[in-house]
């Protein structure tokens, strides 16, 4: 039986072409923001609001992707809006990665009730909506990107914390953190310098793997009011403010729409593909 | 040769190719034998030389859609089942074709109950009489399992290996099958244990004139209840032989090593011969013999072409150069 | 058995306590005045002092804690400002609505779901596994809210086939359902496409298929009762989480009168009692919800049944 596990089906690893062009595209405009972006986002043009797009009767070249209510140029706003969604996306993943990375280490390397306490809080975590947090929180802090970095922070570490311990788990039991243990090296040392290094290869691939979920998440606070407040430029704020007028805009909406799904689309495929690459013994399913 | 037999299984040049990733593999190739009625069959040779794949080949049950039956013909009572469709597949396994896998903790469904396992090649056949519970009862004291009418509504992880392994057994034996493979099936258990097994095995023969086809790769177990071996390298068959041929006067340098790898109570040796090297990657198998890399009686020939199947004497035949008079 | 659903019920009630009291804490230890928070913007400062002292707020923190409890054992948990009622009243009074809406989408996503999960792993590479594999990608890359106002763009303004908002007819259910299940169907496809691959490659569906077992039984008894576990922890476990968030958001976007749109609306009101209830509402349904799938798995696998 052993000789099948493990032959895999046919087709398997090929590199995703459309996903490294979605985020050709996404990193372009988050780099290149400023140079490509053919008007301030932010400055609207009052004597041209709600110009369709330029393929449609009354568009012009002008702008391409039409205006909104307030005359400003859809297309620069997209284009700036990358740079919101990164920012929060990368915002949200470091704080709970972060955090999720010292209190699985501490629950991997310690052990025994500290282990125990610390995994069956993860467990009551992924059970509690984060949604309730965001209200909770933006309640009394009021809404914000802050708010919802902090909130998706304080939600998102139980998995990195189980993953992380599980590493440690098995790296604790190799010679190199013995010999470190017996040339009297300090827990936290052994921790950081030895241990830590080993897992950051997963780190990186759960965190490429979680950008699309976090930047859809994001988006739906800020859609829902909870997050980004306006002027800003973010994708999930302009479709919220394009749907009061979906009747006769239906640009408004579409637009910031596509550039999510092509940015998440573009991690989704990226980070599927790495997993397959760097961890083919699927620990990370 | 035993011609007053007939035959029940007979093999003829059967290759099962895995298509996979980095390539094809040839995990059967070009495999023929034959097993006569009441016969007991041992098929040995190392991990991943292809015994499994064999026996799984000739239950048409090698996993989808990576590996494939390419060629050859495989004859169950005369009739080959290469030429049978699913269905009619179906109704031979778990009645007339059956088999027993290695490991009993994995082959068992952990979450059904022994007795409802136990039942259903009885159920799927259509060969209940009575009382099905009652059927389940007398296959695990047939296989001599302490206590079957409570035993019966157990659930896997409440039996140990070795009941495990005979419970496994009775659903291999459940309606006399013509043809019983045994997938090591004493791998995974403790050598009195193990011993206790083969006996059982050996009576059950007894009592329904199965032909087995044992598959290990621990000769000893082949010495207590075989009468025919087969040995495997690399995908191939390399010899076969009666069993006591094959004990006093084995022909192929991989057999001889086979043997001469096993302690033998009462005499003392300085060091247990072993045979130096590793079998051949299956994605790259030497052109010539596949053992010749590991062989010391390899010369010039046996890097160049694989040597052709001699017949040494009744029923005792190998593939290798040394054989073959020009 | 019994010890073990024991076990699981303190562990639930004790999640229910622990959030219940992290709501109270978060509330009063805040940089924000929860006066302030609470009263509408054109209140008098003697509305101030009227609602510190209805609440207790003069008082030291532990005792108001105290009383907060008290409250709560007694089944009241603040009044709505904005309807002036017990905030648990307003809250079921839309409950029902957000069920009906969350049944629905439950039936679609765990029907649709399953069946393309089971039938891609029985056949990988067909059409079936392809439109799964798409499906999946889809369902995890388009946000639903995003999803929810093409529907509408489409359907209702273009086409007018469906009703955008509200809700009486069974074609009012089309678009939310839709939009509330996209993601569900994706996360359960594959989960138990991956499952089933496992089990259909295992010795004791071999061995099934050795004994002669038909092969629609095979699949549905041997290899899906296996790979039913995993699966089951997802369906119930994150549904009941899953089902808030996308219930926000799906009520929002199409005016369901659910709690979801109730959260929503109390919260840009500032009604906070509303908003203290639905987060305790929430947990509660959750950690219910997770018990549900511990007692089921014992049901299931009785290796748990048996300890």
């Amino acid at each position: 039986m052993k000789l099948f596990n493990k032959k895999k089906r046919r087709g398997g690893v090929r590199p995703p072409v459309f996903g490294f062009f979605c985020l050709g595209f996404f990193f372009t405009a988050v780099i290149f923001a400023n140079l490509i972006s053919p008007y301030d986002p932010n400055e609207g043009d009052l004597f041209n609001t709600t110009m369709p797009p330029a393929w449609q009767e009354d568009g012009t070249m002008a702008h391409i992707l039409g205006t909104d209510m307030l005359g400003r140029d859809i297309l620069s706003r997209i284009i700036h809006g990358s740079r919101m969604s990164l920012l929060i996306s990368v915002g949200c993943i470091l704080f709970y990665g972060s955090l999720g990375v010292i209190l699985g280490l501490i629950s991997g390397f310690r052990g025994g009730r500290t282990d125990m306490f610390i995994m069956r809080l993860a467990d009551l975590w992924l059970s509690l909506p984060g949604i309730i947090l965001l209200f909770m929180l933006a309640s009394i802090y009021g809404p914000s990107a802050k708010t919802i970095i902090i909130t998706f922070g304080i939600m998102g570490w139980p998995n990195y914390a189980r993953i992380v311990r599980g590493e440690c788990l098995s790296l604790k039991q190799r010679d190199f953190v013995r010999l470190a243990r017996v040339a009297g090296c300090s827990e936290l040392r052994i921790m950081f310098s030895h241990i830590l290094p080993n897992v950051f290869n997963t780190i990186i691939i759960m965190a490429t793997i979680e950008v699309g979920g976090i930047i859809v998440l994001t988006a739906t606070m800020s859609f829902l009011g909870l997050g980004t407040q306006p002027p800003s430029c973010d994708w999930g704020l302009m479709l919220a403010e394009g749907r009061q007028y979906i009747t006769y805009a239906w640009w408004l909406v579409t637009f910031p729409g596509i550039a999510i799904v092509i940015t998440v689309l573009g991690f989704n495929l990226t980070g599927d593909w790495l997993r397959e690459v760097m961890d083919p013994k699927q620990k990370l399913r | 040769m035993q011609t007053n037999q007939d035959n029940i299984l007979e093999l003829q040049n059967v290759t099962t190719t895995f298509f996979t990733k980095q390539g094809e593999v040839k995990a059967v190739d070009d495999v023929s034998f034959r097993v006569g009625k009441g016969e007991t069959v041992g098929l040995v040779g190392e991990s991943g030389c292809g015994k499994s794949v064999t026996s799984l080949s000739i239950m048409r049950l090698v996993p989808q859609p990576a590996g494939k039956i390419v060629s050859g013909k495989i004859l169950f009572r005369n009739e080959d089942l290469m030429q049978k469709t699913e269905e009619e597949m179906r109704h031979l396994r778990g009645d007339r074709l059956s088999m027993i896998l290695q490991d009993p903790m994995v082959a068992m469904n952990q979450l059904l109950t022994v007795g409802k396992q136990l039942g259903e090649p009885y159920v799927f056949h259509d060969k209940v009489k009575g009382s099905l519970q009652g059927m389940c009862i007398d296959l695990l004291r047939k296989v001599k399992v302490p206590a079957p009418e409570s035993r019966v509504n157990d659930y896997p992880f409440q039996f140990s290996g070795g009941m495990s392994q005979r419970a496994l057994i009775a659903m291999g034996i459940a309606n006399n099958p013509d043809l019983l493979i045994a997938d090591e099936p004493t791998t995974a258990l403790d050598v009195t244990i193990a011993t206790q097994v083969l006996k059982l095995m050996k009576e059950i023969q007894g009592e329904t004139n199965s032909s087995i086809i044992l598959i290990t790769h621990d000769l000893a177990t082949v010495a207590q209840i075989c009468t025919r071996v087969l040995v495997m390298y690399a995908g191939r068959i390399v010899e076969s032989a009666p069993i006591k041929t094959f004990y006093k006067n084995p022909a192929h340098p991989y057999s001889v090593g086979l043997i001469q790898s096993v302690p033998v109570l009462g005499r003392s040796v300085e060091r247990l011969a072993s045979i130096s090297g590793q079998p051949p990657s299956l994605f790259a198998m030497p052109e010539g013999c596949r053992f010749a890399p590991r062989c010391d009686k390899a010369h010039k020939k046996c890097f160049k072409a694989y040597p052709p199947k001699t017949q040494l004497e009744d029923d005792h035949s190998a593939a290798c150069w040394l054989y073959v008079k020009d | 058995m019994q010890g073990y659903i024991a076990k699981r019920i303190l562990i639930a009630i004790f999640t229910i306590f622990a959030v219940m009291t992290v709501v109270f804490f978060v509330f009063r230890l805040g940089p924000a005045d929860p006066v302030a928070v609470m009263l509408s913007p054109n209140a008098t400062p003697q509305d101030a002092e009227n609602l510190t002292k209805k609440f207790g707020l003069d008082k030291p923190l532990i005792i108001q804690y105290g009383n907060f409890l008290k409250n709560v054992s007694k089944g009241d948990f603040g009044t709505s400002f904005r309807f002036n009622e017990p905030a648990l009243k307003v809250l079921f009074e839309r409950f029902p609505a957000t069920l009906k809406l969350g049944l629905a989408a439950f039936f679609v996503s765990v029907s649709m779901g399953l069946c393309l999960g089971i039938l891609s792993a029985v056949k990988p590479d067909s059409i079936i596994d392809r439109l799964g594999r798409l499906l999946a990608l889809a369902g995890m890359s388009l946000p639903s809210f995003w999803v929810g106002v093409m529907l509408i763009l489409f359907f209702g303004v273009t086409l007018r086939w469906l009703p955008i908002a509200g809700r009486g007819t069974a074609m009012h259910y089309v678009m939310p359902t839709l939009c509330m299940s996209l993601y569900p169907i994706a996360l359960i496809t594959r989960l138990s496409r991956s499952s089933m691959l496992d089990a259909l490659k295992s010795d004791y569906v071999t061995m099934a298929r050795i004994k002669g077992v038909p092969e629609f039984y095979v699949i549905m008894l041997h290899a899906f009762k296996n790979a039913a576990i995993p699966v089951i922890t997802v369906i119930f476990g994150l549904f009941g989480a899953l089902m808030v968030g996308s219930a926000v958001v799906v009520e929002y976007i199409f005016s369901w009168p659910g709690i979801g749109r109730l959260v929503m609306e109390s919260y840009f009101a500032r009604d906070y009692p509303v908003v203290q209830i639905f987060v305790i509402f929430v947990t509660f349904v959750v950690v219910s919800l997770n018990l549900i799938v511990d007692i089921v798995y014992a049901y299931i696998d009785p290796r748990i049944r048996y300890q």
